[in-house]
């Protein structure tokens, strides 16, 4: 055998090195066709063989709505700075969904996947971007619903655009991307202590708390409001997004002091949980069916 | 020459064993201490071979060690080799699943793997959805597989229910489904394992001929995992003999199902504990074991070979040897006999009766179709009737017989449990 027609290999397998050999995009680009039939399988696939079907993208969002207006709205009398209490809530819970349903269900990628992975290879990653777009089509199913109710009340007259209206689909990239990277650091967690998806699945759940969701970001800036909780507020990078999302949707909304700079370290922070959330996954991905 | 499509070189694979769940954190993070000092990691013992049977003493276990072969394009080649052997271990270095712990493969074209038949499909969707979704799975990209749909639907045989959810097939059309797409992939290299032992035997031998079409006809690497003897032989060129995560033998097929069947796990069988005896007992049976037709002591033979059975006895009570009536009869599964090989008939009589003393019984041609018999045991003084019984023991053995071509027409037999001997059809016109 002549030694120059050995040169040119297609796939060379070898041990598995740290994180710094080089993350495959090529290989991405090929699987692409399957990212798009695993997205259509986990939105067609949810919701066969019920009555309501697709109707239950609506129904979710519109219940949890209710049960806030009841709860943190007539009951608790929150506020919601003059924003009609159905708008300001559902805003809220779409966008916490999109988030809290990426962080999930990234995170468990490899235990909810491990009998695919243990038989066939495929860049591990087209699963997690294949949440990402389905979830994303499933937000955009729920923005509609909330684009309905917006134009209601834009009609009567109670609500408006906000000025800094472009920043909205800056703050559902941010979120949607926060939830992909968490996940993405929590599955290759989850593949050697499995504690991290407890953790997560309730931990997600108080997090919302944290989050101007059930509260107008005004409550905190209001007189006498504890500054302690204010800070551990605004620390939470889910902050800044949500309370970008309110701004730009609704004229009415209270613009805090250090908007743009929470906004501003919720970028920050979303970057660099990417970088960490595909190093730590690309590390795990190779390995991790010997751990699992 | 052709060009080399896989180059395996000094490949191992390392696994920790036991349950690692609980104090990990702590494991880890002395290990991690360990390391960042550049100290050897504590945890580590010298590793043991991967020999099941014994218990380790070490945490970790080599599953493959040091395996080193090349398959050029257009080979097919069979890798056999008892549970536990390795053969899916390397399978799954080999399509990427896992990393190996040293070593390289390198690889010409695309690899594809079918370790498992419908990898990823999912039951709310219908078959056609399926043919996508697992066509994808397997690295065709749409166009690909739109392109072979209707020749996926046909040879799957599912063209009725295609737009049923998977969901409502039976376990046989969803192989058939699966094994369906798999056959129309195009990889340059395919790896496959023992996926041809599910569905019916029609579809078996549809299997069988796409797979022999897909490595003679089109010229494909094919490497095939699988412990049916008959379809190695038939499809492969070379085989690859894995024992204890080594390769043992590496060479034409014939002499790697050989090789393989003369492997160890023939030792003796101690027939000692045996208490499910019925006879008086001044006779009895103390072991059997197999020799091949080379004289090695195995446990498995292809159907059509020679093979001895020895029989060790121990002896209580002095016993007239013209009144022995010594019996072996070789069962199928449901304890019917398929062969007997009976003393008195065969005018055997032993020259003496011994403490310690072996009866042998050769068999110059095993013709059996392939399936796992079990040998009974039989004694008796005098004659045969129930108060003559000396040593009776079912199940005394068993023996694996791998199928063959016995009538020399190309095609192996099937698997029932029969013997099989001389005979021709003919068309007679009246």
């Amino acid at each position: 055998m002549s030694e120059k027609t050995q040169e040119h290999w297609d796939i060379v397998i070898e041990p598995s090195q740290s994180w710094r050999d080089n993350f495959d995009w090529k290989q991405i680009r090929k699987y692409r066709d399957l990212m798009w039939l695993l997205v259509k399988r986990d939105v067609v696939a949810v919701y066969k063989q019920t009555i309501l079907g697709p109707v239950w993208f609506f129904i979710q969002p519109i219940f949890t709505m209710a049960v806030y207006i009841l709860v943190f709205g007539l009951i608790a009398d929150l506020g919601t700075d003059n924003v009609p209490m159905p708008l300001f809530y559902l805003s809220g819970v779409i966008l916490w969904g999109y988030f809290s349903t990426m962080l999930t269900t990234t995170g468990s990628t490899f235990i909810t996947n491990q009998a695919l992975f243990s038989k066939v290879y495929f860049p591990r990653v087209i699963v997690p971007l294949s949440l990402l777009y389905s979830n994303g089509l499933k937000f955009l199913i729920q923005f509609i619903l909330f684009l309905a109710v917006f134009i209601f009340y834009a009609l009567k007259g109670q609500v408006s655009l906000g000025t800094h209206w472009y920043l909205l689909p800056l703050s559902v990239i941010l979120m949607a991307f926060q939830g992909l990277a968490g996940g993405l650091i929590v599955s290759a967690l989850a593949t050697r202590y499995r504690d991290v998806n407890f953790l997560v699945k309730f931990g997600v759940d108080l997090l919302r708390y944290a989050t101007p969701i059930v509260y107008p970001m005004s409550l905190l800036f209001a007189d006498g409001s504890n500054e302690t909780l204010r800070y551990i507020i605004m620390a939470n990078p889910m902050t800044g997004v949500l309370d970008a999302f309110k701004v730009a949707a609704f004229d009415q909304s209270f613009v805090q002091p250090y908007f743009w700079e929470t906004l501003l370290y919720s970028t920050g922070v979303t970057l660099l949980m990417l970088i960490i959330g595909i190093a730590s996954f690309h590390k795990v991905e190779k390995k991790f069916i010997d751990t699992v | 020459m052709s060009k080399v499509a896989i180059e395996v070189k000094d490949v191992s694979k390392e696994y920790r064993l036991g349950v690692f769940g609980t104090g990990m954190l702590s494991t880890d993070i002395k290990r991690w201490w360990y390391k960042i000092r550049g100290k050897e990691d504590p945890f580590r013992l010298v590793t043991a071979e991967n020999d099941r049977t014994k218990a380790s003493e070490s945490e970790f276990v080599w599953a493959l060690r040091d395996i080193n072969f090349s398959v050029k394009q257009g080979e097919v080649l069979g890798i056999i080799g008892r549970n536990g052997a390795g053969k899916s271990t390397l399978l799954k270095v080999l399509s990427q699943v896992t990393p190996p712990s040293t070593g390289s493969i390198k690889a010409r074209g695309r690899i594809a793997s079918l370790l498992e038949v419908g990898t990823g499909m999912h039951p709310e969707l219908t078959g056609r959805e399926n043919i996508f979704l697992n066509g994808s799975i397997l690295g065709m990209n749409k166009a690909e597989i739109a392109s072979k749909l209707d020749e996926i639907v046909e040879f799957s045989g599912c063209a009725k229910y295609i737009d049923t959810p998977l969901k409502r097939y039976s376990s046989g059309m969803k192989v058939r489904l699966g094994f369906a797409v798999a056959a129309f992939l195009e990889p340059e290299i395919l790896i496959v394992d023992e996926v041809l032992a599910v569905g019916d035997a029609e579809f078996q031998k549809k299997a069988i001929g796409k797979m022999k079409d897909v490595s003679k006809g089109e010229g494909r690497t094919v490497l095939f995992v699988s412990h049916n003897m008959g379809s190695i032989r038939a499809l492969c060129d070379r085989g690859l003999v894995m024992e204890q995560g080594k390769l043992a033998f590496d060479g034409p097929v014939d002499e790697a199902v050989k090789a393989y069947l003369s492997q160890a796990n023939a030792e003796e069988v101690d027939l000692h504990l045996r208490e499910d005896r019925v006879g008086r007992g001044d006779f009895r049976f103390k072991s059997i074991r197999f020799l091949n037709a080379e004289g090695e002591a195995c446990s498995e033979v292809l159907s059509g070979q020679a093979i001895t059975m020895q029989v060790q006895y121990e002896l209580k009570k002095a016993l007239d040897p013209k009144k022995l009536i010594f019996t072996v009869n070789i069962c199928d599964v449901y304890e019917q006999m398929v062969l007997s090989f009976i003393s008195d008939e065969m005018g055997f009589v032993a020259s003496e009766l011994v403490d310690g003393g072996m009866l042998e019984l050769h068999i110059p041609a095993l013709n059996l179709r392939g399936g796992s018999y079990s040998i009974r045991l039989f004694s008796a003084h005098g004659s045969t009737g129930a108060d003559d019984l000396q040593d009776v023991i079912e199940q005394a053995a068993t023996l694996d017989v791998h199928p063959s071509d016995f009538w020399g027409s190309g095609k192996t037999t099937r698997p029932m449990y029969s013997a099989l001997c001389a005979g021709e059809m003919k068309h007679k016109n009246t």
